[in-house]
């Protein structure tokens, strides 16, 4: 193997080649005429990497060496003088014994056998039936070729529900289609429901990144609002088209509250058990916080940014007694009042 | 960039491929030799032929070798059948093939992320709608950190003893021990391989993370049977030591609590609490101890804890402290 192959390079190895052609000459076969970009996205390939593959099958064939027992391909259509010609349409014939693509090898059998019962523990009731569905009719052809995977990949593996409504959501987005939302609002710890204008799927800012993001144009709050997807409880795409003019959603890599007018900065005082929050919300570290000089266990002053102050004082009761407010006083008050309400429920 | 020669290997490759695929009956070497390998001498033919069986092989190409003629050719012939070449028809409707494009998602594990990658690619050209592009956002889940994971997982595959070093919780030093792994199963966030211990000739089960140093195949594949009816997942659930859970009860105001409900076990409405603001109901749940007083914390004045002690006085304690706290920042 070269270093090439190991580094991962897609053009690498003329075995990985042979595989990729496997793979493309079924594909042209079950989709009739398809555009050159269109398959080298399909296929995950680039398109001058399909141009090269389908160069290598154009030398390919019967072996009696005559021109009729040649895979032909239509290599006109998609070079021009300057290169690759992406809306070129594919056009191959004469590879009919190619039509079928290769087995499922022992190792992706069981890789994707394993991989589809993880989403199966990690889903709900009615995912989990279609999943099954697609497990048996991967299990029984793996089980043809003699490969039974004893691999389990228990219970928190995967979640299939919030990949499947990330696909949903953000399919309804593409296609400028309104949906209904019933959502778990955990500021104010309740249920509501809502129509919004989908803008698209975003993943969420630093550490939260694993956490998926639905940007949309509430028309209740008649506002943006970003609705966390595993706080989603359903989500029903309606024929209504949006309403308002499409935008692209907002990148919350700089945090969620960046682009937000009708925000507070709060100034906090961390204790060491309370830091993490510094990788999970958009905080801003004050004066010496990092200085080398400061102890480790000295508290951390930090600001920041609260849209809504139930939010802020559910997240200070978590963190009690390693958290408190420096300023303003008023929300300071607030979380003290909240403390002394829930101390006062065990007197 | 592809060089010449790469792909004059990938053609030999595919022409040899298909000429094996497309003959009824099993083609001599010499006719082989003569076709694709005109230019080579008899010992690099040889070996490159050799290399090239390998390749197609490894692709998961099935090539048969068999004797032309019984009577007279003791000389091999070979050919590939198309009934085990090509991928048995699947068909899948669409939301069947929606989740296998997810599934494509799951592994954070290079080489399975690209197998799974690899089987949906072969599956989409049978002409299912799977678009591989459309969930880059999703992260993938479930990994397999463990230097020892590869090993096992191609050993249960294949039937092969494992020879590996095994740090047992509270020795101080590795022993070495020989297994015939049955499989391998993840329970409570942890990998484990399950199998026959042919050392002490009992069913065992061994956490990945504690394997030292390289796990080791050793004979041949196809040693051994697994015991007709394992369920990995029950061996591991019945050996693997047991995440430990707390039993809570908890009072929780009608309206609140909302992911603590969608946890619960147990939810009896309407019972009496420690106010009559709104009604009150009881959630009884089984719960690992991280964190939980965090999240009872984080509900104010709308959970109460009834039990366990240890939880209550936690929460109490933590209540307690902010409020001295604040007569500190204030005063």
């Amino acid at each position: 193997m070269s270093t090439a192959d190991r580094g991962g390079a897609p053009s690498a190895g003329a075995k990985e080649q042979v595989a990729r052609l496997l793979t493309l000459v079924p594909y042209l076969h079950a989709h009739g005429e398809v555009r050159l970009d269109e398959a080298a996205t399909a296929l995950r390939v680039t398109p001058e990497q399909l141009l090269r593959d389908l160069k290598v099958l154009f030398m390919c064939g019967l072996p009696g060496g005559y021109p009729d027992d040649l895979i032909d391909v239509d290599l006109d259509a998609l070079e021009g003088e300057d290169g690759v010609r992406s809306d070129g349409v594919i056009r191959v014939s004469n590879a009919d014994y190619l039509a079928r693509p290769l087995r499922l090898s022992p190792t992706e059998a069981s890789a994707i056998i394993v991989a589809l019962r993880a989403l199966r523990n990690g889903a709900r009731e009615a995912t989990r039936e279609v999943v099954d569905r697609a497990l048996a009719k991967l299990e029984t052809a793996a089980a043809e070729g003699g490969v039974t995977p004893l691999v389990d990949p228990g219970q928190d593996a995967a979640d299939a529900d919030q990949a499947l409504l990330a696909r949903r959501l953000q399919g309804a987005a593409d296609a400028g289609r309104q949906v209904r939302l019933g959502y778990y609002v955990a500021a104010r710890d309740e249920q509501s429901e809502r129509v919004v204008d989908p803008r698209g799927v975003v993943p969420g800012p630093g550490q939260a990144r694993s956490h998926l993001y639905l940007d949309a144009w509430c028309h209740s709050a008649e506002a943006p609002r970003l609705f966390r997807l595993d706080r989603i409880e359903h989500a029903e795409v309606l024929d209504t088209p949006v309403a308002t003019a499409p935008e692209p959603p907002r990148d919350l890599a700089d945090g969620i509250f960046a682009q937000a007018s009708d925000v507070t900065p709060v100034t906090l005082e961390l204790d060491p058990a309370a830091r993490w929050i510094v990788d999970y919300y958009p905080v801003e570290v004050l004066g010496s916080g990092l200085d080398e000089d400061v102890a480790a266990d000295a508290p951390l002053r930090v600001v920041i940014t609260v849209a809504d102050e139930r939010w802020l004082t559910r997240l200070l009761l978590r963190l009690a007694p390693h958290a408190r407010v420096v300023a303003p006083a008023a929300y300071a008050e607030t979380f003290t009042a909240a403390a002394q309400e829930t101390l006062s429920l065990y007197a | 960039m592809m060089g010449r020669m790469a792909a004059g290997k990938s053609e030999r490759l595919l022409n040899l491929l298909i000429m094996l695929l497309v003959q009824r009956h099993y083609v001599s070497k010499a006719k082989i030799r003569e076709i694709l390998y005109p230019d080579s001498g008899f010992e690099a033919f040889e070996k490159m032929f050799e290399r090239d069986k390998e390749e197609l092989r490894s692709l998961g190409v099935p090539i048969e070798v068999g004797t032309l003629d019984p009577l007279f050719d003791d000389e091999p012939g070979y050919r590939i059948s198309p009934d085990d070449f090509a991928l048995p028809d699947i068909t899948l409707t669409p939301d069947e093939a929606a989740v296998i494009g997810v599934a494509t998602k799951v592994w954070q594990h290079a080489r399975l992320a690209e197998a799974t990658t690899e089987a949906v690619r072969k599956l989409a050209a049978q002409g299912h709608d799977l678009d591989l592009g459309a969930l880059d956002i999703v992260e993938p889940r479930l990994s397999a950190d463990e230097p020892s994971f590869d090993v096992f997982w191609e050993a249960t595959q294949e039937r092969q003893a494992v020879v590996f070093d095994y740090l047992k919780p509270g020795d101080e030093e590795p022993t070495t021990r020989h297994l015939q792994p049955w499989g391998v199963a993840r329970y409570a966030g942890r990998w484990y391989v399950v199998g026959l211990d042919t050392d002490r000739r009992a069913e065992r089960i061994f956490r990945l993370s504690r394997v030292q140093g390289r796990a080791r195949k050793s004979g041949r594949g196809g040693a051994y049977e697994v015991p007709p009816g394992t369920d990995v997942s029950e061996v591991a659930r019945r050996l693997a030591p047991q995440p430990s859970t707390t039993r809570v009860e908890l009072l929780v105001r009608r309206g609140a609590g909302h992911t603590l409900r969608v946890g619960a076990d147990r939810v009896e409405e309407g019972v009496p609490g420690p106010d009559t603001a709104t009604a009150w109901d009881r959630l009884v749940l089984e719960r690992g101890s991280l964190g939980l007083a965090d999240e009872v914390l984080g509900y104010g004045a709308d959970v109460l804890v009834v039990s366990p002690p240890a939880l209550r006085e936690r929460v109490v304690g933590r209540l307690r402290a902010a409020l001295d706290d604040r007569r500190t920042v204030t005063s």
